[in-house]
């Protein structure tokens, strides 16, 4: 299962996070500080993988933005690699061309994607298609509702 | 497709000039969450951070508590909320908001609003109980899009207790025509399995429809639960392993929608869930094994080295085929596919080939030799992650030939780890490797000093206790174990002469034991430096008060000579007023002890062995006090779990439907969460046990239960490696020169990469890494290996050190207590420690009584001896001299005098309660079918009398039937009255205090007495069907529930069990169904209480239901009483 997933900048500025699993705030805080130190140290080209207290902790770097997941001990590394990797292109196909801006000014939407995508901690839906389509279902509700609600989120 | 992400990615910096760039109208940099970050990325300061943050927190805060906000607005103020708190801000006035939000908004801002929810608060934050309305509401809607958000933020965060508020419905949902609505439900149902396993055991039979939905989404999400169960119990689940093995034949077949492939890998998280799965399968079973060696063949074959995926899913093909039974031709597949991997140039892939190696390693040590150059490149890998887990790899491979290059690679490790946990791990393994195969003396002390400098203090406290009995104990051989000490002895010395301020606590306290105990082995060591070093510790400014009190301890075992007393009465002075109260009582026994060298030889004999410590770790000695405290109404203990337990039930609202918690369904899973074994305190043996308190405190025997057993007669009893079992061979090593006088400060042994580079040298590594892992000579260095994972000496299984540790005091054998707290509170009259000496003294004061029909008669005898001494101050009694077989006939002359209409049933023993030269008052009580009557017989062995008597209770409810209370009673006869009894409220026990006033020959005298009877006397058996049982459990609403033992029995313990209760409290076994059994009985005829036992791991799990507060836990004590007794 996996425990969290946090997306922080080269600076170690905090994007993202999702806790799985519950916790106190100040093991949140105290995770995303030993999270941030540890990845941001680690030299280019060194493994993905680290191990962290009893968790497992896998990294990947996307430009200038760090995905760092943390798993439990007996899953599977490069498959967390790869949940990093399906996360990264759905968000790519959703905001097409993802960048940094994206998910720092549409942060929220970047939850609504991770939700559809994991759940409770493990894998939900592992089609691009049927995540973008669940969606995009959400987002067009607007049109619905009122033509206003259109506008504000076109131009809002 | 990720070259195209990273492309983009690395483009953003550009993006961030945040000067309005074509096309990013998409980011919103107009609103008023754009303003705000971007004003953020302006700022230079972090103070200027906080500034504008908090001014946007407030502005929050007006605009989301004015009226005229709108749900729109309000969406975009969460939003920004979030975006503060994701910066480390708290908003929490917020947070109500959001919940509001959720309720009340559309759609778009109910996700908007559900989203801040789950970021904002956590599990337990109360305001959560507000959310459990709408999510109920939104679960019912017929917007799927509703539906979906609701069983999102359920699996996200929902509180525990309000499950079953929601379960129902979220069942429902497995039935949905939408296959997103069906698998979300069944995550969710997942989740509920992780937090309350015992809210979904009735639905068992629905996961296995889920498994068996036409959705292979439904079915992938039914495995995460079905992984889940297996974990906990594969047997359950044989069955499936066939249903299994299909699925995934099909899916590596790709016979799947394409939507399932991932880089055209049909489904391979579904893939590697159902491996995994099949390997908890397999494992130590042959048949289930053979039914997937084909599909996992094929796995194998499938999986082309391409792409990261398929190394997942060989990884995960590879770590199944060594969990299950094996078969040499996967074996082979498997061997290769681990060579490939740790060949790979791709360091992850590396990584885990290291990874599956370590793993292999145990079943096929011969694969590590094959690949033991790439290991050794390993070793000195710039990434310390490699590092690391070749370290790993190469802790399960030790044997006695290459323990020393090994353990000198982890110290090496060890010393430039930053990390407090591989600290703390790399610790502990090199102990343990150092026990089990060290070469020799002092390589040994030298590789524990290095530990216990490297560990420092947050090494697990087992490897000093574990190392102080090693050497404590010893092993076969005097002199080896005199030599031991020695060394250890003179390193320790001159560590000390040396900076000792920089050692760890830790350390200095085996230091200090070490010196304590055997710096006497030094001939030519004065006492009196060691005691100057050990003083110099005292002044050490990072000194805890632990080392400090060891110290002492160390200092009162070596003070002998005139000089040393000198020492230790300046040292004993400076503490003896310290505000530590143990430092306190170490330097008042160092100061008694140095003065009076006759006590000190009789407490340390000089050299002496130490005598097994005498741990009564059931506490009996408390049982007199407990018993008091119990029959003068304290409540029985409950363990601290326990508590908590009634405490978050008292707390929490029961939603609980009544209708699902029948006993038979889901006692299982309630009791079962708590399977330490608990008892009462008053379940050491209150009272058969008492008897042989005496022998059993003359007995040397040492009582350690429940003291974790780390270390056996082997050394440390870590699992056992088969690494050990295979032949080894002895290949010259250059590093070891036997018996090289190693120097004690350096703990650094001759490192083999000292010598010049080269392939040579990486091949002489080579060789003593891998020394002994070759199979081709069967040449058996046991004997060398064992020296010192040697038997210990004879039959000590003493623990001494492990005491020690805990609390220094009760090294020198509890004796040492004993005769100095006796001696200080004789011959000084000082009392240090009285409440030890009562606790000495009480269980003397337990006496057993003679004849006693009743196990109660043991605990108020006591009581009742002590205060059947009439305290009528007009007279003076002679009372309770009775010699006990007087007391015999008396009894039997006494059953004689029971009323007729009692002599039917059965009575209890009659004791006397009080008497003086005319009047003797004995009583007993008699359980009839529906009351329980206290007969009290008046022999009046003078003259006639009036007498009066008149008994009281608080507990129970006193009804004589005579009318007069006085009464003539005539001359050398018996007169007898009745009173019955009924209990007003449950008690443990219930007593009765009386007094008795009579006027014989004009002089009115009186006298007091007081008596006393178990709970049982007023049980009966309860007689019902199962079906009334069903319906009166769930009707009843306080309840117990604890463990008890159960007996030991070779067939059907469980009803042995009931039937030993069943005949000492009388109660009714309902049914017994395979492990439960249903157990009725009622306090006399209107208060029933249900007993529902079931056998689990060995115990009795019991959990007992009435409507009568206070019953369950009462009855509870008596059944533990009686299952004790038996």
């Amino acid at each position: 299962m996996m425990r969290f997933l946090l997306l922080f900048s080269r600076q170690g500025r905090l994007r993202l996070q999702k806790w799985f699993t519950p916790m106190t705030e100040r093991e949140k805080k105290k995770i995303i500080r030993d999270m941030t130190t540890l990845v941001l140290a680690r030299q280019p080209r060194s493994c993905n993988f680290i191990q962290w207290k009893d968790l497992k902790i896998i990294y990947k770097r996307y430009a200038s933005l760090y995905f760092c997941l943390g798993v439990e001990n007996q899953e599977n590394e490069l498959l967390a690699l790869e949940v990093i990797h399906r996360y990264v292109e759905l968000l790519d196909k959703y905001f097409g061309n993802v960048c940094e801006l994206d998910i720092i000014f549409n942060f929220e939407k970047a939850y609504f994607i991770l939700d559809e995508f994991l759940m409770g901690g493990e894998i939900q839906e592992t089609s691009k298609q049927m995540v973008n389509r669940s969606i995009e279902a959400s987002d067009m509700l607007q049109e619905d509702d009122s033509s206003e609600w259109y506008e504000v989120e076109l131009f809002g | 497709m990720s070259d195209v992400v990273e492309k983009t990615l690395t483009a953003l910096p550009s993006l961030l000039s945040l000067d309005s760039q074509p096309g990013s109208a998409k980011l919103s940099s107009n609103s008023k969450l754009g303003n705000l970050i971007r004003g953020i990325t302006e700022l230079t300061s972090k103070h200027e951070e906080e500034k504008l943050i908090q001014h946007e927190l407030s502005s929050i805060k007006e605009q989301v508590s004015s009226p005229n906000t709108t749900m729109r607005q309000m969406r975009e103020l969460m939003v920004r909320a979030v975006y503060c708190e994701m910066l480390g801000y708290e908003a929490s006035f917020s947070y109500i908001h959001a919940i509001k939000l959720a309720q009340q908004g559309n759609v778009l801002e109910k996700r908007v609003g559900y989203l801040a929810v789950s970021l904002f608060l956590n599990e337990n934050h109360e305001l959560l109980l507000l959310l459990v309305n709408t999510v109920l509401k939104d679960l019912q809607s017929t917007n799927l899009i509703e539906v979906c958000m609701a069983l999102t933020v359920v699996c996200q965060i929902f509180p525990k207790d309000m499950i079953p508020a929601i379960l129902p419905i979220v069942e429902e949902k497995l039935n949905h025509p939408k296959e997103i609505i069906r698998r979300k439900a069944v995550l969710a149902l997942h989740k509920f399995y992780l937090i309350a396993p015992n809210q979904v055991q009735h639905i068992h039979n629905k996961f296995r429809k889920a498994l068996c939905d036409k959705d292979p989404g439904v079915m992938t999400a039914s495995l995460h639960i079905y992984l889940q169960l297996i974990q906990e119990n594969a047997e359950a689940y044989k069955d499936l392993t066939a249903s299994f093995v299909t699925i995934l034949k099909q899916v590596v077949g790709g016979k799947l929608p394409m939507d399932f492939n991932y880089h055209s890998v049909p489904a391979p998280w579904l893939q590697i869930q159902l491996l995994r799965i099949l390997s908890l399968l397999g494992k130590n079973d042959q048949r289930t094994s053979e039914v997937m060696y084909e599909v996992l063949d094929e796995s194998l074959r499938r999986a082309e080295m391409n792409h990261n995926i398929t190394y997942a899913i060989l990884y995960e093909c590879v770590k199944c085929v060594y969990t299950i039974h094996p078969k040499s031709e996967l074996l082979e597949k498997a061997a290769t596919c681990i060579g490939n991997f740790v060949l790979s140039p791709k360091i992850n892939l590396k990584y885990l080939g290291l990874k599956a190696l370590t793993y292999v390693v145990q079943q096929d040590p011969k694969l590590a030799l094959q690949h033991q150059m790439t290991i050794i490149e390993c070793l000195d890998h710039s990434d310390v992650i490699i590092k690391r887990e070749t370290l790993e790899l190469l802790f399960r491979i030790t044997n006695a030939q290459n323990v020393t290059v090994i353990v000198e690679k982890m110290l090496d490790f060890l010393r430039l780890s930053k990390d407090d946990h591989t600290t703390v791990d790399l610790a502990g393994k090199v102990a343990e490797l150092a026990e089990k195969y060290a070469p020799d003396n002092e390589w040994f002390i030298q590789t524990m000093n290095a530990v216990f400098s490297l560990g420092g203090d947050m090494m697990q406290p087992e490897i000093p206790n574990g190392f102080l009995k090693l050497l404590s104990e010893g092993f076969d051989s005097e002199e080896e174990d005199r030599k031991l000490r020695l060394f250890a002895v003179n390193s320790y010395i001159s560590l000390l002469q040396g900076d000792p301020s920089k050692l760890p606590q830790r350390f200095l306290q085996v230091i200090c034991w070490v010196l304590g105990e055997y710096s006497y082995l030094k001939d030519d060591l004065d006492p009196v430096v060691v005691l100057r070093l050990l003083a110099q510790l005292l002044d050490m400014k990072g000194s805890s008060s632990d080392t400090k009190s060891w110290v002492l301890v160390a200092m009162t075992k070596l003070c002998w000579s005139e000089t040393a007393v000198s020492v230790a009465q300046q040292v004993a002075e400076t503490y003896s007023s310290s505000f530590d109260t143990t430092l306190r009582q170490r330097a008042q026994e160092l100061q008694h002890l140095s003065r009076d060298s006759q006590l000190h030889s009789r407490v340390l004999p000089p050299g002496g062995s130490l005598e097994p410590v005498e741990v009564d770790s059931s506490l009996s000695f408390l049982d007199g006090f407990v018993s008091e405290a119990l029959s003068a109404g304290a409540a029985p203990y409950k363990p601290l779990h326990q508590r908590q337990e009634e405490l978050s039930r008292s707390k929490a609202l029961s939603l609980e439907p009544y209708g699902l918690s029948l006993p038979i369904s889901t006692s299982s899973c309630s009791i079962t969460d708590r399977q330490s074994p608990t008892l009462l305190s008053t379940s050491s043996g209150l009272s058969g046990d008492s008897t042989d308190f005496s022998h059993r405190g003359s007995s040397t025997t040492l009582k350690l239960d429940g003291v974790r057993r780390v270390w056996g007669r082997e050394g440390y009893l870590a699992q056992k490696e088969p690494v050990e079992e295979v032949a080894q061979v002895e290949i010259p090593s250059p590093l070891r020169s036997p018996g090289q006088q190693g120097d004690a400060d350096s703990c650094h042994s001759r490192t083999p990469t000292a010598n010049p580079e080269g392939d040579r040298e990486k091949q002489q590594l080579a060789s003593s890494l891998f020394g002994g892992l070759s199979s081709q000579s069967s040449v058996c260095l046991m004997e060398k290996s064992e020296r010192f994972g040697r038997k210990a000496k004879g039959q000590r299984a003493s623990s001494t050190p492990n005491e020690q540790r805990s609390d220094p005091s009760v090294s020198s054998s509890s004796a040492v207590d004993n005769l100095l707290c006796n001696n200080l509170l004789e011959e000084n009259s000082e009392p240090i420690d009285s409440s030890t000496k009562q606790t000495f003294q009480h269980p003397q004061s337990l006496r057993v009584p003679n004849g006693a029909c009743d196990a109660e008669a043991i605990i108020s005898d006591d009581d009742t001896k002590g205060r059947n001494r009439p305290v009528s101050p007009e007279e003076h009694v002679e009372g309770d001299d009775f010699p006990p077989c007087e007391d015999k006939s008396k009894d039997l002359s006494l059953t004689a005098h029971l009323p007729a209409e009692l002599s039917g049933f059965s009575h209890s023993e009659i004791i006397p309660l009080c008497s003086n030269r005319s009047l003797d008052l004995s009583a007993c009580h008699v359980q009839t079918d529906n009351t329980v009557v206290l007969v009290v017989f008046v022999t009046n062995s003078s003259e006639d009398a009036n007498l009066q008597i008149q008994v009281l209770s608080e507990e129970l409810e006193v009804c004589c039937p005579c009318e007069s209370p006085v009464e003539e009673v005539r001359g050398h006869s018996v007169s007898v009255r009745q009173y019955s009894l009924t209990v007003k409220r449950p008690l443990v026990h219930f007593e009765l205090v009386g007094r008795l006033s009579y006027s014989a020959a004009g002089t009115l005298q009186s006298m007091q007495f007081s008596y006393k009877l178990p709970l049982t006397s007023f049980i009966r058996p309860l007689t019902v069907s199962t079906e009334e049982y069903g319906s009166m459990w769930l009707a009843f609403s306080h309840d117990t529930k604890q463990n008890l033992t159960l007996m030991k029995e070779e067939q059907e313990p469980l009803s042995a069990t009931l039937n030993a209760l069943k005949k000492k409290l009388s109660l009714h076994v309902v049914e017994i169904i395979g492990v439960e059994g249903l157990v009725a009985c009622s306090l006399l005829q209107d208060q029933p209480c249900l007993m529902h036992c079931r056998v689990h791991a060995g115990r009795l799990a019991v959990w007992l239901r009435s409507p009568v507060a206070d019953l369950p836990d009462c009855l509870l004590y008596h059944c533990q009483r009686a299952l004790q007794e038996h």
